[in-house]
């Protein structure tokens, strides 16, 4: 097979080039002494040390964490369920209903997520905070995870549960030695997938949270209505920080353990 | 197989949490576009009284009406909002074709092991917060900001495009690009190159054999990335709210300040439910779509 052309390669780099230089320039503008955008007035941290004495940017980051550990938890353990059902079960009853309303929330806009589940709770009259926040992420989430569990069910060989099966094991046992061990890379990334939504959830929240509840998303977008900013671009790398750290830890781990399977199979 | 039923069971749990949380909300939304509003708090009549037994239950499906939407369609701000968010999305849709298909194309002419990182580094900014990647361009746009010194330096300039439509389009493609390249990239790294040499065996040019071959065989993942960005965009807040001007009408800031700002909380809800029934259809295509590629990889 012919290699890239030079076609090619200017499309790829083109692409990448505008996909990442303007996060690029945020990062490196968040060590800008100068408070003006466009002036370099030399390289300093103190817009970092600046976070630190923000509680308010704090508690919003504590709040963030906590909705997206909760949230991220119940989603993945529904989504796990879900897909079993949806890949193992073949026709059932309202199945079609079913995947429905996993594959809606997908593409749905999230104002219209945000407004239906705002009304949920108002109408059973439930006080607007933490945990209407983390029930709304996890509803969304739960159907990433569920579709990044079920890639990995349908290749899984089903042959495998039969022989536990076989052996003596209940549905249930069989499934906790022998298909969760199998599609635990997925679990561990649908998990991933749903924190990483629930972390960056801007408008969801906004509709279902309360007094006390404010998440960094809310924080953030409320300061950027003022204008750009140091600080945000300084709370802003930290984040980008930690989500490539780990996406590209993952993506790393993944590496490795595909060379180890093809090291085995050869 | 005695394990086929039972495995429908893990179904119950997901589907009962989908149908409070998913599925009765839409309902609600839907009653409270009948409803009117009213100074209280929630900001909306009629409601249920209960304790007046099926006589309250009656007297408030009575007091529903359409007059929410009859307000709607006769104000030129809700249909000018309805259309300009089509024509944001098809637009965007559109560029996001013709700039994401030769990305995805490149991509898969690589060698695989070089592929891996270049997916990773398309999926990456997909990982990377929304808002975010669009505060990201308010520096680069705003009057005095970055792209306004560079172009000064060579001389040009300066451009106001922050606060205009041209911004949202920014926005909206650069937002959306990696949910256009990924499903682009699926099928062009899946397909067969022998059929290329067969193409050119038989005498085609690689251009022709790139629209006789490559480009038909791609249309599922054309239809894949078209939906996966037209349905989020129609009713995308973010973008227009941060990087549009006050003239930059679309349905997801409509419904935002219905119900931040005016407290209309009919308002909001009808303009959902406008907003589902013009979506409805393009969820449908694409949600049969995902099922016939799962069913196509079982």
């Amino acid at each position: 097979m012919k290699g890239p052309s030079t076609f090619n390669r200017v499309s790829v780099v083109a692409g990448l080039a505008f996909l990442y230089l303007p996060i690029l320039l945020l990062v490196i503008y968040s060590f800008n002494a100068s408070r003006l955008v466009t002036v370099w007035g030399g390289f300093s941290t103190k817009w970092y040390g600046a976070l630190l004495r923000d509680q308010q940017l704090l508690d919003a980051i504590g709040v963030t964490l906590r909705v997206g550990l909760i949230s991220a938890t119940l989603a993945t353990v529904l989504g796990v369920l879900a897909a079993v059902a949806l890949v193992r079960s073949g026709r059932f009853k309202g199945r079609l209903l079913f995947s429905g309303m996993i594959f809606a929330p997908l593409v749905m806009p999230e104002v219209v997520l945000g407004l239906s589940l705002l009304l949920l709770f108002v109408a059973f009259g439930l006080p607007r905070g933490f945990w209407t926040v983390t029930v709304s992420h996890a509803t969304v989430t739960l159907c990433y995870a569920t579709v990044v569990i079920q890639a990995r069910l349908v290749s899984f060989d089903k042959a495998l549960e039969e022989a536990a099966r076989d052996l003596g094991c209940t549905p249930v046992q069989a499934f906790f030695a022998v298909t969760l061990p199998n599609i635990a890379p997925a679990v561990a990334a649908a998990w991933m997938l749903a924190f990483t939504l629930s972390l960056d959830d801007l408008v969801i929240a906004s509709f279902t949270s309360g007094p006390g509840a404010t998440t960094l998303p809310m924080r953030i977008y409320s300061q950027v209505r003022l204008g750009v900013s140091p600080e945000i671009n300084a709370v802003s790398t930290l984040l980008i920080g930690l989500v490539a750290t780990g996406v590209i830890g993952v993506y790393l781990v993944q590496q490795r353990r595909a060379r180890v399977a093809d090291l085995g199979a050869a | 197989m005695s394990a086929r039923p039972r495995s429908g069971l893990a179904a119950v749990a997901p589907f009962l949490w989908l149908g409070v949380f998913f599925l009765f909300p839409f309902f609600l939304v839907a009653k409270l576009s009948l409803s009117d509003t009213a100074l209280a708090m929630p900001p909306y009549a009629p409601r249920v009284d209960w304790s007046a037994g099926f006589e309250g239950v009656r007297a408030f499906f009575a007091a529903l009406d359409f007059e929410t939407y009859a307000r709607l369609t006769s104000d030129s701000l809700y249909i000018a909002a309805y259309l300009s968010s089509l024509k944001f999305a098809a637009v965007a849709t559109s560029l996001l074709l013709i700039i994401g298909y030769p990305i995805a194309y490149g991509m898969s002419r690589f060698p695989p092991a070089q592929r891996q990182a270049l997916l990773m580094a398309v999926i990456l900014p997909f990982w990377t917060s929304f808002l975010i990647r669009v505060y990201a361009w308010i520096a680069v746009l705003k009057p005095q900001g970055l792209l306004n010194a560079a172009l000064a330096q060579v001389g040009l300039g300066p451009l106001n495009i922050l606060n205009t439509d041209t911004a949202v389009y920014i926005g909206l493609v650069y937002a959306y690009l990696p949910f256009m390249v990924l499903p682009l990239y699926a099928v062009l790294e899946k397909q067969d190159q022998s059929q290329l040499e067969a193409a050119a065996d038989l005498g085609c040019t690689p251009s022709q054999a790139f629209w006789r071959v490559t480009f038909p065989l791609s249309l599922p993942g054309v239809a894949a990335g078209a939906l996966l960005c037209f349905i989020p965009m129609v009713g995308e807040f973010v973008i227009p709210d941060l990087l549009g001007g006050s003239g930059t009408l679309m349905l997801g800031k409509t419904i935002w300040t219905e119900f931040f700002s005016n407290r209309d909380w009919p308002a909001a809800s009808a303009v959902a439910i406008v907003l589902l029934a013009t979506l409805v259809i393009p969820i449908l295509l694409y949600q049969r779509q995902q099922q016939k590629m799962i069913e196509a990889a079982q």
